[in-house]
């Protein structure tokens, strides 16, 4: 099934190409999309049987999509002229974004079988840039984890260890990314869903500037900290991702009025001299792995090389990030998830006993519809908005934005570019932390402040921890509206890291299982 | 701050429109007082000069155009609901009158 | 449905303190909702005026419509409010199968206008000041229609049907002070302030303004004290009042009950009641409960509104005539005395006048039309003037057919009552109840010479001279051809008969 294309590259060959080399491959003609489309969906077939990364593979329609960017190219011409640079190169979409002709669940149980009548303004962008959409991804259930372990659907696996955790809440498409199942995946971020399954998969993942990419059809968690981002193997390959998805959109009130930064061009700059690298005081240390330290001290130690001044700041109030977290995000989430209550869509269950009234129903459906973490978090959330607590949680969490918002003012006073591991610990095994849900939180104690703040983040591979050989992400951080600082310096990074493994840290992955395409090209 | 307590979890429970068993609302209440007792330091952090904040990004009067847009027919606006009668969304009763 | 014991109307007022208190939700005419591009249009198809805003798909946001500001900050300045600097939407959340989102973006605690007042004239020309608390944003729900049942109502159906289309439509909430010393004037004040602030936002142009659609809703707050004690009484708030008349009625019928429960010594429930016009009557609906743990935060999909100075002053600047102003340039234009310039008014037919002297009737045929024909049908139907459905053009028609001496008054009369009836035009009604007025000669002769010769006596005097004397042959006539015969061509042909010249 996975036969050679006219030009001799392998399949195997095919899927490992960065999204970049393969639109230009495709734009030189030398595969098509049919072909790069097919490898992808030979690829989920035969790997994700392990890994669990999608939820819904939409085959047909991708093949559709590519086949007519092959007829387009082949016609040539204007409308060949007009094709987007990543027009062909296939993507993976997180469960959380909704899409016409493709099932959208969330991950729960109470949208199972649900079809959007909309698309999202991403998939709309992806669409217009003419990308076969290869599936929709796993993910904790309306992205409420770290671990993608409280999925209805079942937990998805990390290739570098399939009896450990691919991260959360957006497991799904790091691991798609990965297990290159996929060569560009979107995301969604609301304490650190994109950043923290790239750092426990090698993959890059980018949090953009809240309000840079549109929210409209990604499903709300935490409406003031979500935000939809790319997940990829390159940090050039996030910024052309982010270039196809940002920019300002009617249908989000929230959504930034300016233009795009030319974000592949501060990918492209290849130089980090002069620039000020801030190391948060308060971000690394102390409940930080060794393996994860030590490679976050190698990476700062390449880009002092590289001619970056790294200075030391303090966020004080980061300390109480977290907890301020844990009251806004359940509370917008308790309202927004109201909305799923048995009436106009997705699950209704009528309750065993007792009178049959709406109220009732409601309350039976949204029982055996949602898990318990999103129960936990609707509660806490109600807990916090209720009458007489507001002012003590939610208002002095609003609060502590504002202290955590200041915190970075001064750090970006004194640098550019903030940098700290993205997650304390790499990959836990499946299971270890999910009866502890204090435990699962601290997992995005790096992450939460920038959702906070608003401000962009961009998680890249630092290497493998010493003690257990699992990816280490190291954390960039910029100023609101300032993510192209983020490309410029994680690309810089990237290639002085890659230089010094020899490769791409994927290629250091274990091959997956009996089923990998080496295995079947061998027989 | 007080600690949440069990009638706490079923009044929330309540107001969230989700039954509960007694037992979950015995573990509901354990977990989450071991949550609120960890983000209570939250409302400490900040003094009385310290504004909220909302808005991670603030931007003012977003607005639209009173133009007319798209419309679904009744068949789309119905074609994910659980049950509908005459091109209208059918819940049951309201009241308990059994 | 229990009765609850009323005492009479005068016993209450000797016995206490009426306070008063409105919340009247005005829908605005916007082509479109207050979050989405979904068209505001009445009685269209269920669930077809909805996109996937309306209907809370999941992933969906909200976007202002910028006209419903401008609509919200012109009512806030004819109130006289101070409009914000800077306000906000937020989320009050609570479960209802008619709310898409289960909660209701509305605003909380910085409505767009606060601190008015409005100068209400009662019937007999005393103004009455009401303070107004605020005039906020909020968007409408959608409809329930209760199935099942012998009612309709929402007691005893079995299941119920939820139409989207209204979910959204953008509506302001104009909410009083507490309205304190109207005294037994108080079921009047109430219809009076419910019909200015109606006046108001339809002389805005901002709602289409009619309660019987639902563009006007009152919430009315009725609580009791004794006389000279200053502390309120526990309030109950009557929903969905929504006609003026139902206005009226409902206070006085909140007062009634009041103070029934009050002398029996007992505490007033603090509740909602259901207004029935059927019975005008209110029945308990919910008591206050700790379900009304609305758990307000600001709408975090929308962004602040900045009302700066210069924009509020270019809105203020497009404010059409206030009615208090109209009122007194239009009783000038009309020549109205004082005594029937306010029985217009008091009778709720200024709008309905206005557009009929449009139409192209004289002010004194339109006010005859109105206050002599209309309002006393509207009376006896115990409906508003204006809701018996009389266009203007129905109006003009009439009074054209009765200066062209198509018919007599008594005819047009009747005519009205076939076109209220649902006959058709008063053309159509004329025609098919063979109304027109006898004009050919030849039946009018015959009947004259019938009462000339049952009267030969009367025809000898006005042979004589005695012209004056021709009213009981006219009368004669008349009742043999049963009003149909014009009274004047009648009197011209007894006398050419006679020989007598006039």
């Amino acid at each position: 099934m996975t036969e050679q294309n006219p030009t001799g590259i392998s399949a195997e060959t095919l899927i490992r190409l960065s999204a970049a080399q393969l639109a230009e491959k495709l734009a030189a003609g030398e595969v098509t999309a049919v072909q790069a489309t097919q490898a992808y969906l030979d690829r989920i077939a035969a790997v994700d049987g392990q890994v669990n990364a999608f939820l819904h593979v939409n085959a047909e329609e991708a093949l559709a999509v590519a086949a007519e960017v092959d007829a387009i190219r082949a016609a040539g011409g204007a409308e060949a002229e007009a094709l987007h640079y990543l027009a062909g190169v296939p993507i993976a979409v997180k469960d959380l974004i909704v899409t016409i002709g493709q099932p959208t669940t969330a991950g729960s149980k109470i949208l199972e079988g649900w079809h959007s009548p909309y698309d999202a303004t991403v998939v709309e962008r992806l669409r217009a840039a003419k990308m076969p959409i290869l599936g929709k991804t796993n993910l904790d259930e309306f992205a409420m984890g770290s671990s993608t372990e409280h999925s209805a659907y079942g937990p998805t696996r990390n290739p570098w260890d399939l009896d450990r955790i691919p991260g959360g809440s957006g497991g799904g498409s790091a691991a798609a990314v990965a297990a290159f199942e996929a060569p560009l995946a979107l995301g969604t971020d609301t304490g650190g869903s994109i950043r923290q399954p790239g750092a426990v998969t090698g993959t890059v993942g980018v949090k953009p500037t809240y309000g840079s990419v549109s929210r409209y059809g990604a499903i709300a968690m935490a409406s003031s900290l979500d935000q939809i981002g790319p997940v990829t193997r390159t940090v050039l390959d996030s910024a052309l991702l982010h270039q196809v998805i940002g920019g300002h959109d009617p249908r989000d009130s929230t959504s930034l009025p300016e233009p795009l930064a030319d974000l592949v061009a501060a990918a492209k700059t290849g130089n980090v001299e002069g620039l000020r690298i801030g190391i948060i005081k308060e971000l690394h240390g102390e409940g930080y792995q060794a393996g994860v330290e030590n490679r976050f001290n190698d990476a700062l130690e390449l880009l002092k090389e590289a001619g970056a001044e790294i200075v030391e700041v303090s966020c004080p109030n980061f300390q109480y990030a977290l907890g301020a977290y844990y009251l806004i995000m359940p509370s917008e989430a308790s309202s927004n998830l109201a909305k799923f209550d048995g009436v106009r869509y997705g699950l209704r269950v009528l309750p065993e006993d007792g009178p049959m009234t709406i109220e009732r129903v409601m309350g039976a459906t949204r029982a055996a519809g949602f898990g318990d973490e999103v129960k936990r978090r609707i509660i806490l959330g109600t807990y916090a908005l209720s009458a007489g607590y507001y002012d003590a949680y939610y208002g002095s969490a609003q609060k502590v934005r504002t202290l955590v918002q200041r915190d970075f003012e001064a750090a970006f006073a004194q640098a550019d570019v903030l940098i700290s591991p993205t997650a304390p610990t790499t990959a836990f095994p499946l299971g270890e932390k999910l009866d502890d849900p204090l435990a699962m939180y601290l997992n995005d104690v790096a992450t939460i402040p920038a959702n906070l703040a608003g401000v962009p983040g961009l998680s890249l591979p630092g290497g493998l921890a010493d003690e257990d050989g699992l990816p280490v992400g190291i954390q960039l951080l910029a100023p609101a509206r300032e993510d192209a600082r983020l490309y410029r310096v994680g690309a810089v990074l990237e290639s002085l890291l890659e230089a010094k493994w020899g490769g791409p840290l994927l290629a250091q992955a274990p091959a997956l299982g009996a089923v990998s395409l080496e295995t079947q090209e061998a027989k | 701050m007080a600690a949440i307590n069990r009638d706490d979890v079923a009044h929330l429970a309540r107001l969230a429109h989700i039954e509960m068993s007694a037992d979950e609302l015995d573990r509901m209440a354990g977990e989450l007082a071991v949550i609120v007792d960890s983000v209570k330091s939250v409302s400490e952090a900040a003094g009385d000069d310290v504004p909220a904040t909302s808005h991670p990004i603030p931007l003012a009067n977003v607005f639209r155009d009173d133009v007319v847009g798209h419309t679904f027919t009744a068949e789309q606006a119905l074609s994910g609901a659980p049950d509908s009668d005459d091109n209208r969304f059918k819940v049951p009763a309201i009241l308990d009158e059994a | 449905m229990s009765t609850d014991e009323i005492l009479s109307f005068d016993e209450a007022m000797e016995k206490y303190d009426p306070v008063l208190g409105f919340e009247v939700h005005v829908e605005l005419n916007t082509k479109t909702k207050m979050f989405s591009s979904a068209p505001n249009v009445f009685g269209d198809e269920p669930n077809t005026n909805v996109n996937e805003v309306d209907l809370g798909m999941p992933g969906v946001l909200p976007v202002v419509n910028k006209t419903a500001i401008e609509s919200s900050i012109k009512i806030g300045l004819a109130l006289n409010c101070t409009i914000a600097e800077s306000c906000r939407f937020a989320r009050k959340n609570y479960f209802y199968p008619d709310t898409p989102k289960n909660f209701q973006t509305s605003q909380y605690d910085e409505p767009i206008a606060y601190d008015g007042y409005l100068d209400i004239e009662l019937e007999d020309g005393t103004v009455f000041r009401v303070e107004i608390e605020r005039a906020h944003m909020e968007e409408d729900a959608g409809k329930l229609t209760h199935m099942g049942g012998a009612t309709g109502r929402i007691q005893g159906a079995d299941f119920s049907l939820v139409d989207y289309n209204r979910a959204g439509v953008p509506l302001v909430e104009i909410v009083t002070k507490p309205i304190e010393g109207a005294g037994s004037r108080a079921p009047e004040l109430a219809k009076a302030y419910v019909a200015a602030i109606r006046e108001i936002v339809k002389n805005l142009g901002v709602s289409d303004a009619k309660m019987e659609r639902g563009n006007v809703r009152c919430d009315a707050n009725v609580s009791l004290r004794p006389h000279g004690r200053e502390r309120f009484g526990i309030r109950s708030e009557t929903k969905n009042v929504n006609s003026l008349r139902a206005v009226e009625h409902a206070v006085r019928y909140e007062i009634q009950r009041h103070a029934a429960v009050l002398s029996s010594g007992n505490p007033v429930v603090q509740e909602t009641r259901h207004w029935h016009e059927d019975t005008r009557t209110t029945t308990s609906g919910r008591p206050k409960s700790d379900a009304d743990d609305y758990r307000y935060f600001p709408e975090p999909d929308l962004v602040p509104v900045v009302a700066s100075r210069e924009w509020v002053e270019e809105l203020r600047a497009t404010l059409p005539e206030p009615p208090a102003e109209r009122r007194k340039r239009l009783k000038a234009d009309w020549g109205y005395s004082d005594l029937e310039f306010r029985d217009v008014v008091n009778a709720g037919v200024l709008d309905e006048i206005e557009e009929t002297i449009a139409a192209g009737a004289s002010a004194s045929v339109a006010r005859k039309w109105w206050m002599g024909e209309i309002v006393g049908r509207a009376k006896a139907a115990d409906v508003d003037p204006g809701q018996l459905g009389v266009q203007a053009a129905t109006v003009v028609e009439l009074s054209r057919m009765v200066e062209a001496g198509k018919i007599n008054n008594k005819m047009a009369s009747q005519v009205l009552d076939g076109v209220l009836a649902g006959e058709g035009t008063p053309e159509e009604i004329v025609e098919k109840r063979g109304l027109a007025v006898v004009s050919d000669d030849g039946p009018l002769l015959e009947a004259i010479d019938a009462a000339l010769a049952a009267q030969p006596d009367v025809a000898d005097k006005i042979r004589a001279g005695k012209v004056q004397a021709i009213g009981a042959i006219v009368g004669g006539v008349m009742k043999a051809t049963r009003g149909q015969a014009d009274a004047g061509r009648v009197k011209e042909l007894i006398l050419e008969k006679l020989g007598v010249t006039a």
